[in-house]
């Protein structure tokens, strides 16, 4: 049977590997059988995710409640099966959202669309954008798959305050992205209040 | 022993053939949930185990959905012969249930009874009639859709089961031939000692092997090969038609198994020679326990057949059948008949018959295992050129791949070499 390749290869297909190797496969099955299956029971039980599991995202705040998100669009820019659409707007002294000039006005993301590959949390300049670990990602609607800026925006934690509201942590959009930096070089001129509140802000956070 | 049957009043008759019904109907149902689970664990999953305590009510609610859905007949379809045909392949799986022991005279409240409904002097013959008009059903189902993948599962399936039922009555001649009887009770009568299982092995593997052939079940389960012909025969059927179609696959299974337990392992005697401890093993509504237990053994070993094996090609399957099985089975039978001849001229233990037995058997596990020589295919020359990957060595790998071994190397170069 195995002249050619027989001696081509060196080894002969004897009878075990004719008469005995079919006969092993049945005792896979068999054995098998008797281990522990493999199943989580998912409806009923349900296993938490890799710490960094790609789910359904999160638009963050500061910690005085302002959001992160500045309305730069380069998320919407970033998604590959364009699943995002942001539409920023000026803030202005009577009506802030997030610090300095923009934030974003309109913020949806179409789970339809979305692939939770991550690339705009990648493309987020502010870290405004992140992913949580939640996945039952399914309804029975479009419209409700659609996901607005309330339904992505991080909850309010203790001692944050639900925007439109002046800047709690200091005069001007530095000391919310780059805190302590003028304390060190003095020359910002901050008042002794902000840092104040900066330091009671940064304990509460710790 | 005949001669317990036919006395029946008449409240007993209706109430046995009841009893055969319902039992055929839950087996059905026991059977989906059982092979369900067991290829669920051959596989590292748990199967159906919501509905019901450990899923069991997972197949009465399938047949619930099947009943409730929309019934399909198709424009091009026969329609009288298409609602036929199901019904036609039902009938038979249950009618062979008739003659089957399941157990010795009883007490059938108030009145001695044989738990067995009849049986008839060529009972086994009249198990393997019935079982082919079941294949009307199937043929005239696959034919009546007027669907192509109906007609070639329907075509397949009725030169399947033709192939397999001659393998499958020549295994049982040597069965008869040591019984003395076609009749079933009697069969069993006559393993009261040593089952034909055991003295008569070879026939009991042709037999095991055919009657997988003849359910149609994994590996031989071209009829519905999925792959191929979308559902085979019952590809046009919906509803409860095709749960008819379904039900008559899950009843043949056991039908073939509880033969099979009557023909060879002693049908409702109890195993391993038990009754030698335990008198009553054998009498009352004990041998219900064995003869089931026997069935469900035989149940697994299709459910283990079909979480193990791959289907077969068309033209392999044809091949084991014809030239591999039939052949085997005649050459046994001689060697049977010629040992029953000598036994009884010279006045031997006509048990002597396993001797012979066995070692038929081995032969028949290398003749059936040993694959058909490979084809020699042409094999492309190394070329080590860009394009083609260089071969390896000694020429294409096929089978088990050979060992990874290491070549020593070459004896190392001295530095005066080397600089």
């Amino acid at each position: 049977m195995t002249e050619n390749t027989g001696e081509n290869t060196g080894e002969k297909h004897g009878l075990k590997e004719q008469v005995w190797d079919p006969v092993a496969g049945f005792a896979v099955t068999f054995t098998t059988q008797f281990r522990k299956p493999v199943t989580e029971q998912y409806p009923f039980q349900k296993e938490p995710t890799a710490p960094r599991f790609h789910g359904r995202h999160q638009l963050n705040r500061h910690p005085d409640g302002l959001e992160k998100c500045v309305g730069c669009e380069l998320c919407a820019w970033a998604c590959p099966a364009d699943a995002i659409y942001v539409e920023g707007a000026d803030n202005t002294e009577e009506e802030r959202y997030s610090p300095g000039e923009r934030y974003g006005r309109v913020y949806q993301i179409n789970y339809l669309r979305c692939i939770l590959c991550g690339l705009c949390i990648e493309a987020c300049p502010t870290r405004a954008l992140t992913m949580t670990n939640e996945y039952e990602l399914a309804d029975t609607s479009r419209e409700s798959l659609i996901y607005q800026k309330q339904d992505l925006l991080a909850p309010l934690q203790p001692g944050m305050e639900a925007p439109p509201h002046p800047m709690r942590l200091g005069d001007d959009e530095q000391d919310y992205y780059a805190p302590g930096l003028d304390t060190l070089a003095g020359a910002r001129g901050s008042t002794t209040e902000a840092a104040g509140a900066r330091g009671s802000t940064t304990e509460e956070q710790r | 022993m005949l001669d317990q049957f036919g006395h029946d009043a008449w409240w007993v008759v209706l109430l046995k053939v009841i009893l055969i019904f319902a039992v055929c109907v839950v087996l059905t149902l026991f059977n989906i949930w059982w092979e369900r689970r067991v290829v669920a664990r051959m596989q590292h999953r748990i199967g159906p185990n919501v509905h019901g305590p450990f899923g069991l009510l997972q197949s009465l609610a399938d047949g619930v959905k099947l009943a409730l859905k929309e019934d399909l007949t198709p424009a091009k379809a026969d329609t009288i012969v298409f609602i036929t045909a199901p019904v036609l392949a039902v009938i038979p799986a249950f009618v062979t249930f008739s003659v089957i022991p399941f157990g010795p005279v009883v007490d059938f409240f108030g009145q001695r009874t044989p738990l067995q409904l009849t049986d008839l002097p060529v009972a086994t013959l009249f198990v393997m009639a019935i079982a082919s008009i079941g294949i009307y059903g199937i043929v005239l189902g696959g034919w009546a859709s007027g669907s192509t993948y109906s007609l070639l599962g329907g075509l397949r399936s009725s030169a399947q089961m033709i192939s397999y039922e001659v393998a499958m009555g020549l295994a049982l001649v040597a069965v008869f031939v040591y019984a003395g009887s076609l009749s079933t009770s009697q069969i069993v009568a006559a393993q009261g000692n040593l089952w034909f299982g055991l003295v008569l092995m070879p026939s009991f593997l042709i037999y095991a092997i055919s009657m997988v052939g003849e359910t149609n079940r994994a590996p031989f389960d071209l009829p519905e090969a999925e792959g191929e012909l979308v559902g085979g025969f019952h590809t046009e059927y919906s509803s409860l038609k095709f749960a008819l179609f379904f039900l008559a696959e899950y009843v043949n299974m056991a039908t073939v198994s509880a033969l099979a337990t009557t023909l060879f392992l002693g049908g409702w005697h109890v195993p391993l020679w038990i009754d030698h401890l335990w008198a009553g093993a054998n009498r009352g509504y004990w041998p219900l326990l064995w003869f089931f237990g026997k069935l469900f053994g035989f149940i697994w070993v299709f459910i283990w057949l079909r979480g193990s094996l791959p289907r077969l090609r068309y033209d392999q399957f044809m091949k084991l059948g014809w030239k591999r099985l039939i052949p085997l089975a005649l050459t046994w039978i001689v060697i049977v008949g010629v040992v029953r001849v000598v036994c009884v001229a010279n006045d031997i233990d006509p048990r002597w018959i396993a001797v012979p037995a066995v070692v038929f058997t081995a032969v028949m596990v290398v003749a059936l295992l040993r694959g058909a020589p490979a084809p020699q295919l042409p094999v492309a020359q190394p070329q080590g050129a860009f394009p083609t990957p260089a071969m390896p060595a000694g020429g294409a790998v096929r089978g088990a791949a050979a060992p990874l071994t290491f070549a020593p190397s070459t004896a190392p170069r001295s530095i005066e070499e080397a600089s």
